[in-house]
């Protein structure tokens, strides 16, 4: 291995966060760089090109300070490892995984790579336990299930920090008490932003189950694109060498597409989509598809990425590229925040693609599936009508369309809005979408059966008590 | 030396190396100590350029590459069906056997089992002329589909010898055939390099319908057989939904599905459901008719953008046997963007939104693969590949470069639409914008299988829906109040049209799937009230009285009627119907 540990001064070029170092040879692709600064201050860096006698080097520290007299690029020929064990666990670490709650630095059970290797797709086990997180427009509506990547679409001032963190208390999957644990990804959020989450994770007992690492606001850009894959490469570990079901909350992606962006901006690639590199869609999914099951092993991953959109616009290229990876989005409104619905959740725009399979008898409920698209038609009509009223006003509807109206209004307060520590069954959330439903003639119920109609709609139930 | 040359430059999934004189495009190289796979993709001087099909971290310059002479090519031969492959064809189930449930690099598996013996039946004999296409035997590759084993295309001649019938591996000598160039051994596989397409005799107008049971695309905007269709939609509006509902109930032999640069989570529920599941016509598992191929999103991008390739030279050779293929894949604008990737790292001169300027004539070759054809052989009988392309344009904006590029070439287009997804209208087919180009090819099929008034219910709905358009945009201005009662009508109509019939839930177990005659059925359903509530308006009855009745609500749920109730409740629906809008008439 000692011919493998090279150190060079020719650093010939700095251009934003790469450096270009000539006069090398046998320079492996992706191997991990030690650069030394003139201060004799350390950083990690990762060849991103590597040709006969040059390599080009992403410094993950940023090139501040750096020099082509002094500095000194050591090539390790290692691949970027991280230590892993089960001490991990309610350990807050930074960016790059250097302990940054003052305690002492893992001793690790073994070392992985952070990329990482894809799932064989062939071994995938379909993911079908629903997770009720409490939260009704979310349990009702769009479901979540253990090895599912749902992420939060959000705006800047919106409410996802105390969204997620109330996903992570409350989330459980019925009847069964199983090892959990949370893996926080942070990527350029604010102090106070970290602050909220350690706080509630601390309060609640939660840190014990949590790995978390901080790139802050004011912590290198570039470090951001390792961030996310040291949570990913500490999930997989937990979650399948060590039988956990693990929650990962990543924030903010649209912080960690920048610093991709600023990368190709200095190698001066050929850009996509506003200025985006062309391989993003690649690159979010290497991140995103790390989550799910795996058959034959107890654990799974839970992905629960949260990203602003720029202008609130969902066809930004990185909710746009993220909602064509993961399976559904849970996407938050201005309007609904501004009418002080908490969670502001915009539930015609949601989805979740495995709801379906995690739904139903012996699951949730019988009912949910008709119940679920029965609240979509309606709310999406009563929406429709809304617009509609601003023209013509309310005298210029039917009886039935007013219905609609009235029912939307609920829908909005009653259904989607409830408390921060409010904890709904599915059950309560069913019920609560029954009592709504039962606003609309019943004819209106077009999506649900019969045979749920007379077992669950309230008209139907007390006439059985009688 | 000459089939070796040197790694000089690394740059993620593409190679360059010097030293490579006498290299051909496309050949197939070994790339590095850990002989990854790679394909030449440009030539200059000794300076090859690869894309490389395996990640690549941890090689460098000086790691040699070594030449092999062929081009990047799938296997042929009973095995196929059932299986699960990644985008160049390795395996993935005897992956996982073998190297555990992560993909690791530098695995090399055949893709056909050389151990399995297979049935063999030989249906020429010795002395026969034959020449390429020509079927020598057969082996039962799955309950439904017999593997006709051919003479390889361009070999002709005697046949010297065939085997008896007995169990034989794919590798085995089957028959030799004596030719011009002396005499070729025949086994039950086949190499073919998948950037070429496989010959046939003549290409043939379609003339049938694929149908799929999905009643807004066989009944508004069919698919033929031997027929091209894109999908076009933003994230979530439901491409993957109908491609694998094409997957399950379209009526081809053989399906092979593509999964490229999608999700892992989705080719798990294929492989989850599919087994399970019935095939309409045969009553066997679905799993038995089709080829999977999963390069998902995290797998490397070069295997991605041969995946299609690879895809679709598996349909072309069971096409060649003579049967139906529908080949689906999902997305094509995955691939393009694999493109895209390696052409950017070859700072290749870009096109629109940095896709290569070659984009439109690679998906127009891609398309140009399917078709219905006279099939090689002297036998003449007709295979056909039918192609389903799923695309996903940024933002969903239909002007972008891979959704334009696909709509000048493909005969029939569903655009999806976001807003029918959010009020979860499923197939969120936007019937405005939709068309299809087999509508007159299509027809004398239906007249045939259904009534002679097929077509003409079919024009009725689309004015109908067309209408709705129109008059929505008054309502929007003015209220609904305004309109005359007729124009009323006509919004109830289309209603009914939305609500019964083109939506249509993909997870309910009737639901799912409606055959021409059920299709039919609802269309004469819904018609039949079209006409009463005409008669009722004509007398004076009010529009809003109509749309209140509860009959309503039981056309809404046509499409859930158990198949053995279908005649009872039908005719049952036809009379309740009568009575319940004949009674508001005074
Ligand atoms: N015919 C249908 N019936 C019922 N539900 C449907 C139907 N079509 C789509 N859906 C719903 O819409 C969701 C999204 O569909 P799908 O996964 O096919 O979208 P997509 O267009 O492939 O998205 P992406 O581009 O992100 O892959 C499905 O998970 C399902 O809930
Ligand atoms: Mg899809």
């Amino acid at each position: 291995m000692e011919s493998s540990s090279r150190e060079y001064t020719s650093v010939t070029k700095v251009v934003g966060p790469l450096i270009i170092v000539d006069n090398v040879a046998g320079i492996g692709y992706g191997e991990v760089v030690e650069v030394t600064m003139p201060s004799g201050e350390k950083r990690l860096g990762q060849v991103l090109e590597t040709l006969t006698t040059r390599a080009v080097v992403q410094v993950f520290g940023g090139t501040r300070d750096l020099d082509t007299e002094t500095t000194r690029v050591r090539f390790t020929g290692e691949s970027m490892k991280i230590p892993l064990s089960p001490d991990m666990l309610g350990r807050v670490f930074d960016g790059v995984a250097n302990p940054r709650d003052g305690g002492a630095p893992v001793i690790p059970e073994e070392l992985r790579d952070i990329y990482g290797s894809p799932i064989n797709p062939y071994t995938r086990e379909n993911p079908r336990d629903p997770i009720q997180t409490g939260i009704s427009a979310i349990d009702g509506m769009n479901t979540l299930v253990r090895g599912q990547k749902l992420p939060i679409f959000s705006g800047a001032g919106l409410p996802h920090n105390l969204l997620a963190a109330q996903i992570a208390r409350q989330a459980r999957v019925l009847s069964q008490e199983e090892e959990f644990a949370v893996v926080f990804g942070a990527m350029g959020i604010t102090h106070e932003e970290a602050g909220f989450f350690l706080k509630d994770f601390r309060s609640t007992g939660a840190l014990e189950h949590a790995v978390v690492y901080l790139n802050l606001a004011d912590d290198p850009a570039i470090e951001r694109i390792i961030t996310p894959r040291l949570a990913l490469t500490a999930a997989e570990y937990l979650a399948f060498t060590r039988d956990m079901h693990v929650l990962v909350i990543l924030t903010d992606l649209t912080n960690y597409c920048e610093s991709l962006r600023e990368v190709a901006a200095a190698r001066e690639e050929v850009p996509g989509r506003r200025g985006y590199p062309g391989y993003l869609y690649t690159d979010l999914a290497s991140i995103f598809e790390r989550a799910g099951r795996i058959r034959g092993r107890e654990g799974s991953i839970t992905q629960l990425p949260i990203l602003t959109m720029p202008d609130d616009d969902i066809t930004h290229p990185v909710p746009d590229l993220t909602g064509y990876i993961t399976e559904g989005q849970i996407v938050l409104s201005r309007d609904l925040h501004r009418k002080g619905i908490y969670p502001p959740i915009a539930v015609l725009p949601c989805l979740s693609r495995l709801m379906k399979g995690g739904i139903g008898p012996g699951r949730t409920r019988e009912d949910h599936a008709d119940v679920n698209n029965q609240l979509y038609a309606a709310y999406a009509q009563g929406i429709r009508l809304k617009s509609l009223v601003a023209v013509v006003g309310e005298e210029g509807l039917s009886e039935t369309d007013r219905t609609y109206l009235r029912f939307c209004n609920r829908f909005e307060t009653e259904f989607v809005g409830q408390g921060l520590t409010e904890n709904r069954t599915f059950t309560t959330t069913l019920d609560i979408a029954w009592n709504l439903l039962s606003v609309l003639p019943e004819d209106e119920l077009k999506r649900i059966d019969l045979r749920f109609i007379e077992r669950y709609h309230p008209a139907h139930r007390k006439g059985s008590n009688e | 030396m000459a089939d070796k040359g040197m790694i000089i430059r690394i740059t993620g999934p593409v190679v360059e190396a010097s030293g490579m004189n006498g290299a051909r495009m496309f050949e197939i190289v070994k790339v590095g100590r850990e002989a990854l796979i790679g394909e030449i993709i440009t030539l200059e001087e000794d300076v090859a350029t690869i894309q490389v099909y395996e990640e690549t971290a941890g090689i460098t310059p000086g790691e040699p590459v070594e030449r092999t002479g062929s081009s990047l090519s799938v296997e042929l031969g009973p095995g196929l069906l059932g299986n699960i492959y990644d985008g160049i064809q390795r395996p993935l189930r005897d992956i996982s056997a073998g190297w555990g449930d992560f993909i690791s690099r530098g695995v090399s598996l055949p893709a056909l089992s050389r151990e399995k013996e297979w049935d063999f039946i030989p249906l020429r004999k010795p002395g026969d002329q034959v020449i390429g296409g020509d079927i020598i035997g057969e082996v039962q590759e799955s309950p439904t589909i017999p593997h006709r084993i051919m003479v390889p295309p361009g070999i002709s001649g005697t046949i010297r010898d065939l085997a008896p019938a007995a169990r034989y591996r794919i590798e085995d000598t089957i028959a030799t055939i004596e030719t011009a160039a002396g005499p070729v051994r025949i086994s039950m596989v086949q190499r073919w390099p998948v950037r070429e397409g496989r010959p046939y005799t003549r290409k043939l107008d379609p003339v049938e319908p694929l149908i799929t049971g999905q009643r807004i695309i066989d009944t508004l905007f069919p698919i033929a057989k031997g027929g091209t269709a894109a999908v076009p939609g933003p994230f979530g509006s439901g491409k993957t939904v109908i491609q694998h509902q094409l997957a399950k109930w379209a009526d081809a032999d053989v399906i092979v599905y593509i999964g490229c640069g999608e999700r892992g989570n989705e080719m798990a529920d294929v492989l989850a459901e599919f087994p399970s599941l019935q095939d309409p016509r045969t009553g066997e598992p679905l799993m038995k008719r089709m080829v999977l191929l999963a390069n998902t999103s995290n797998m490397p991008v070069a295997a991605r953008e041969a995946s299609v390739y690879t895809g679709i030279t598996m349909a072309e050779y069971y096409r060649d046997m003579g049967y139906d293929v529908a080949l689906m894949a999902d997305s094509t604008s995955r691939w393009a963007e694999a493109m895209r990737e390696i052409s950017g790292r070859l700072e290749e001169m870009p096109g629109e939104e940095g896709y290569p300027a070659y984009l439109g004539s690679r998906l127009a070759d891609f398309y140009e693969r399917a078709g219905r054809v006279t099939v090689c052989g002297s036998q003449g009988s007709t295979g056909s590949v039918s192609v389903v392309g799923a695309v996903s344009p940024p933002g969903g904006d239909f002007s972008e470069p891979v959704t334009q590029n696909t709509l000048r070439i493909v005969k029939v287009f569903w655009a999806l639409d976001s807003d029918l997804a959010y009020q979860r209208h499923f197939p969120a087919i936007n019937w405005l914008l939709s068309y299809s180009l087999y509508g007159d090819a299509v027809r004398s099929w239906w007249h045939e299988h259904t009534a002679p008034d097929w077509d003409d219910r079919r024009r009725e709905m689309m004015a109908l829906l067309q209408k709705e358009n129109e008059l929505e945009e008054i309502v929007k201005l003015v209220g609904p109040d305004v309109l005359p009662e007729t124009d009323k009508l006509v919004l109830l109509e289309a209603e009914i049209i939305r609500e019964s019939f083109l939506m249509q839930y993909a997870f309910h177990p009737v639901d799912t799937y409606s055959d021409p005659a059920r299709q039919y059925r609802m269309i004469t359903a819904m018609f039949r009230f079209f006409s009463l509530a005409a008669e009722a308006v004509a007398g004076g009855v009010a529009v809003e009285l109509i749309r209140g009745l509860p009959v309503k609500r039981r056309l809404a749920r046509m499409g859930a009627i158990p198949p053995e109730e279908e005649e009872g409740q039908f005719s049952d629906l036809m009379q309740t119907m009568e009575l319940q809008i004949r009674g508001l008439e005074v």
